[in-house]
């Protein structure tokens, strides 16, 4: 679990974070949704620890990482696998390499054992048969999927999505939107997604905290969406036409 | 004025921090080794090429040029060889080469590690819990500090037979080069040019990987900041050598 307690971010004069207190629960998938330039990155920047918050806590299952020396930040982040919008990908290694990297950085076994656990995790992305080919030549939706194997590679506690989905076909989000849910449930995983696809909040939103303008405006889950009454998120989420029918249709059902 | 010499210290002060954070301890020596053998590849062996061919062509040019202006009938004939040879191990194969050094490799380290600073994969290695700056650049610098005394040699080693070309074409004897070569030949001069080159080796890959690692923007940040890291790097190993030269005579 990874709890947010009154958390402050200024950069300079401009206050980008306003006392933001939220709460991100073991085995679900919780998503941190806003519009652009609303601070979400900023959030989970803070939250992984490339930002430092000016004030407040971030305590993962009750350890404030604000506060730990560089050490401790170091074992809490070998806990940690984070997918970026842009994949990240190590652009000179095959992907297997890419896979394997986290094992040979920071595991003891052998290298048969690290080459069988990276092609475990490749298999569990479903991307068997991809192992010697460099990120450049494979498509958007199969870099996602190595980044998430590279993300499970070291079995992390917890789980960070920067817009996972960004880039790709509707049906291809999907396709990642499931396994990252898949993932969360089968290894109890703490999983914060980052997005703006609306798509991803109707699928797997199962704790979702709507941030308006650097501060917490609404915390529920995707049920609760369809019959929040607060205006902000409303017409944030159903500002297509498809979502807003999709609520007519469901207040007339 | 101010502005100019308070955006140096930053910068400087910037350099220094970072450079605390490059030498430290590898977290994986296995790893450490692989990224140092590659570079030592990628930096110091992929280099030789232009190294040896513009080592040939101006040991040829100086010999020519000795030859044809400073070399009369009431001087030494040895005199084109002993210039050629002191321009070649005082100056060229140390100095000019990592110049031309700094143009090739400064511009590949800024590009690679703003490029991996702009795709994210450096916050990757961040969130991983690595040590992303000893981990990029400390392979960088050793790795090019190994290889630079190598290139300099071949670089004497391939003027001297670029000026032996051109005894073939007739500029000069096979005798009178192989005598001026030979003439009063300093030992040191050779150490001197090792020891240059490497402060020069330095200064190209810590500048370069500093301007990469550093970049803010997109691709057209990574362009700039490979620019200014062979432009400041070129200016830097130019005040070094005044300084280095004074020191090492």
């Amino acid at each position: 679990m990874i709890e947010l307690r009154n958390l402050y971010k200024s950069f300079e004069d401009k206050e980008v974070l306003h006392d933001i207190n939220a709460v991100f629960e073991e085995g679900k998938t919780n998503l941190i949704i806003g519009q652009s330039g609303s601070g979400k990155t900023v959030l989970m920047k803070n939250i992984v620890g490339l930002l430092t918050p000016t004030r407040g806590q971030v305590l993962y299952d009750g350890r404030d990482f604000v506060q730990m020396n560089k050490r401790e930040q170091v074992l809490i982040r070998r806990e940690m696998g984070m997918i970026f919008q842009s994949a990240a990908l190590f652009d000179s290694m095959s992907v297997l390499e890419n896979v394997m990297f986290p094992l040979d950085m920071f595991s003891d076994q052998n290298q048969a054992d690290r080459e069988r656990r990276a092609r475990f995790c490749l298999e569990r992305v479903n991307l068997k048969g991809a192992e010697n080919k460099l990120p450049g030549e494979i498509s958007g939706g199969m870099q996602k999927r190595v980044a998430i194997a590279r993300a499970i590679a070291l079995n992390p506690k917890y789980l960070f999505c920067d817009e996972p989905n960004s880039g790709l076909d509707p049906k291809t989000s999907l396709v990642i939107d499931d396994l990252i849910h898949d993932i969360t449930t089968e290894y109890r995983m703490t999983t914060i997604i980052n997005t703006h696809d609306m798509n991803s909040v109707m699928g797997i939103g199962e704790n979702i905290v709507y941030i308006y303008q650097g501060q917490k405006e609404w915390q529920g889950n995707k049920d609760q969406i369809m019959t929040s009454t607060n205006e902000r998120l409303n017409s944030f989420i159903f500002a297509s036409d498809l979502f807003r029918k999709v609520k007519e249709a469901n207040g007339n059902a | 004025m101010n502005m100019i010499l308070h955006r140096f210290l930053a910068a400087f002060g910037q350099y220094l921090i970072l450079m605390g954070k490059v030498f430290s301890l590898p977290e994986r020596w296995r790893m450490f080794l692989k990224q140092y053998v590659k570079e030592m590849s990628q930096l110091g062996v992929d280099s030789i090429g232009i190294v040896l061919l513009i080592s040939f062509f101006i040991g040829a040019v100086i010999c020519i040029q000795i030859k044809l202006n400073i070399q009369s009938p009431w001087m030494p004939a040895f005199t084109t060889g002993y210039t050629t040879r002191e321009i070649m191990l005082l100056e060229f194969s140390s100095s000019i080469m990592c110049l031309i050094l700094s143009g090739k490799v400064g511009s590949n380290i800024a590009s690679e590690i703003g490029t991996m600073r702009v795709t994210q994969q450096i916050d990757a290695l961040e969130i991983m819990g690595i040590n992303s700056a000893s981990f990029l650049i400390l392979p960088k610098i050793l790795g090019l500090l190994t290889m630079i005394p190598f290139l300099v040699i071949f670089s004497i080693a391939f003027g001297f037979i670029g000026a032996y070309a051109t005894a073939i074409m007739g500029v000069i004897t096979v005798d009178d080069l192989t005598l001026g070569l030979l003439h009063d030949f300093n030992q040191w001069y050779v150490w001197m040019s090792i020891i240059k080159s490497l402060f020069f080796a330095f200064i190209i890959a810590s500048v370069s990987s500093f301007y990469g690692y550093t970049v803010e923007g997109g691709s057209f940040d990574v362009g700039k900041a490979s620019t200014n890291a062979v432009v400041r790097s070129s200016m830097l190993i130019l005040f070094a050598d005044i300084f280095l030269t004074q020191l090492l005579s």
